[in-house]
């Protein structure tokens, strides 16, 4: 039995704005199925008492002071900006979702 | 659109019983970002606070904001929250251009504070509205839509947008379900946010200004028919920029979820608009469920772990809160909660209190800076704090009326005078000659010429008609243009004509 259906393959790939074909549907919901399942085997080296690690470092209590520091000038933070009006950046319009 | 169909508000209650919900986002007043060093003034031009780590440019790392983690275990322990032991935050991910990095941090299942209250009052009762959770996140950038109407997206050709205000340190606070606030809900829900308003300011973590959105209240609603304890489907109100709104959405949501559950209809899951020039919502999206935000621990951010002393030290230094201050001051001051909040309203309760500290009594400081100051900061649309008189000059004029050198009319003329910069009240009395018509002798003087003047009124007094003082009372403020305490000239005339 598959570990991901095809129809969260495609819930997934409407989440991400990725446009895919049926076909395609196919063809990721077998690669994924397998990504799932290499990675499942964690779980049979796993025992209850080891809590999933999320950090690589054994490290808290990380802060900063709160300090103002100079951040980019508008013209460079908006340089890689693929469009720009009224030093804004501009982008299309955004369909079905409301701020 | 087109307007919804609403039951009226006394029949929606009869049916149903509405519970409520709040979600509050508090801006901090830090002087950085949560996670990088940019600046976070409010109404600067349009991308100039950004940098790497905000505008999520390839290479560069976040690193919380100290005094935002503070500020959000203060908050947690005024709302007698408890505050966790370890906790991470979280990426929220999500297609949409207002974060830059396509997520926005914030935390999931594991909030910095969690499981409070905080008690409200609602016509003298106390309603104790639990906290679900306090949790820390970025605020997200300002979207300016273009083309189509209004600005709204629907029918939007384009949107530009400013990263000023994304990473911002936001603090979200969650209520629990309230129930059994019955008809009082829209009542309680104003209440809510009142006090966490006051007790935001009281911390001095916020400005909380509504309207420029430092503090914003998403409001939950749904109905149960009478007599059933199974919660029906919730709506969540966006856009609720004012106190005065928030009372206005959850009775609007009242009584449009009764009209469709009465017509047999079922309440969609969903985000709604308030509209502040109708009162009424509009739909907005079908709500995500949470597992399509695809949470996952931040990498990039190490877990917090408050050190227990620290969340002491922190605890011990919290000030007074705004309702154990106004308990106290109510009885200080013996004024009713109804006054109190009258003087919560215009803004008068520290003047007040200041005037006191400065040496005049509650019932003076509060007759001053409630009548003549207010009605002057409303006739000038000044808020009550910043009228061009401190309360030490109006403990002065207060202390002058008391000593008998001013009466009331004359004192709202040297309040006057200190508003117009003339200087401070002594100097405003000198310079505009404002002082009572003196002594028994002077003021004597005067009335036996107004008993002259007026035999026949004289007279009657004289046969025992005492009412008819009043005449000459005021012949004799005339004489004296207002300058003569009528309380005493009433005596003398009376003693005069063998009346008293």
């Amino acid at each position: 039995m598959s570990a991901i259906t095809r129809d969260e393959v495609a819930h997934l790939a409407r989440l991400s704005r990725l446009a895919l074909a049926d076909d395609e549907l196919d063809h990721f919901a077998a690669q994924l199925d397998q990504i799932i399942e290499s990675v499942a085997r964690v779980r049979e080296v796993a025992a209850g008492d080891i809590p999933p690690t999320s950090h690589a470092l054994p490290l808290t209590n990380v802060f900063r002071p709160d300090e103002v520091r100079p951040g980019l000038a508008p013209d460079d933070a908006l340089a890689a900006a693929p469009a720009v009006e009224e030093d804004r950046f501009r982008v299309p319009r955004i369909l079905e979702e409301e701020a | 659109m087109t307007t919804p169909t609403l039951m009226p508000y006394d029949e929606a209650l009869g049916r149903f019983e509405p519970v409520l919900g709040v979600e509050t986002h508090v801006e901090l007043g830090t002087a950085s970002k949560m996670f990088c060093g940019c600046a976070t003034t409010f109404g600067a031009a349009p991308n100039t606070q950004v940098c790497p780590v905000c505008l999520g440019l390839p290479g560069s790392l976040p690193v919380a904001n100290a005094a935002a983690i503070e500020a959000t275990i203060k908050i947690g322990l005024a709302l007698n929250c408890s505050i966790a032991e370890w906790c991470r935050f979280a990426r929220k991910n999500y297609f949409y251009p207002d974060m830059p990095k396509d997520f926005q941090i914030s935390q999931y299942d594991e909030p910095l504070c969690f499981d409070g209250y905080l008690d409200v009052e609602v016509n003298g009762e106390v309603v104790r509205v639990g906290i679900e959770r306090v949790h820390l996140e970025e605020d997200t950038g300002k979207s300016l839509h273009v083309g189509g109407a209004t600005g709204r997206i629907h029918g939007a050709d384009y949107s530009l947008v400013d990263y000023n205000r994304a990473g911002i340190p936001l603090v979200e606070i969650v209520t629990k379900p309230v129930e059994g606030t019955d008809r009082l809900a829209p009542e309680v829900a104003r209440a809510y946010a009142t006090e966490l308003r006051e007790l935001m300011r009281a911390l001095g973590v916020s400005d909380v200004r509504m309207e420029e959105g430092s503090m914003r209240c998403d409001i939950n609603v749904s109905l149960m028919p009478r007599g059933s304890s199974e919660w029906g489907t919730r709506t969540e109100t966006k856009n609720v920029n004012s106190l005065r709104s928030i009372e206005r959405a959850v009775r609007h949501e009242i009584e449009r979820q009764a009209a469709i559950l009465a017509d047999g209809g079922t309440i969609i899951q969903e985000t709604r608009h308030f509209h502040e020039d109708t009162g009424e919502t509009t739909s907005g999206r079908s709500k995500e469920e949470a597992q399509d935000y695809r949470y996952f621990p931040e990498p990039d951010l190490v877990p917090i772990a408050p050190d227990r002393a620290w969340v002491e030290e922190l605890r011990a230094g919290l000030p007074e809160l705004p309702s154990v201050r106004r308990k106290r001051l109510r009885s200080e001051w013996g004024v009713s909660e109804l006054d109190m909040q009258a003087m919560l309203n215009a803004g008068a309760v520290e003047p007040v209190e200041a005037t006191i500290a400065a040496g005049a009594t509650p019932a003076d400081a509060r007759k001053w800076w409630m009548g003549e100051l207010a009605r002057r900061a409303n006739e000038s649309g000044t808020p009550l704090a910043e009228l061009a008189v401190t309360p030490a000059q109006v403990a002065r004029v207060a202390a002058l009326v008391a000593e008998g050198t001013l009466n009331d009319k004359l004192a709202r003329q040297v309040l006057e005078g200190v508003l117009a910069g003339e200087g401070e009240p002594d100097e405003v009395v000198a310079a505009r000659g404002l002082k009572i018509v003196g002594g028994d002798e002077e003021l004597g003087a005067v009335i036996d010429q107004v008993i002259a003047d007026n035999p026949d009124v004289a007279d009657k007094i004289r046969s025992g008609k005492v009412a008819a003082a009043g005449a000459l009372v005021g012949a004799v403020m005339k004489a004296t243009r207002g300058q003569a305490d009528a309380g005493r000239a009433r005596e003398l005339i009376l003693e005069k004509l063998g009346a008293a």
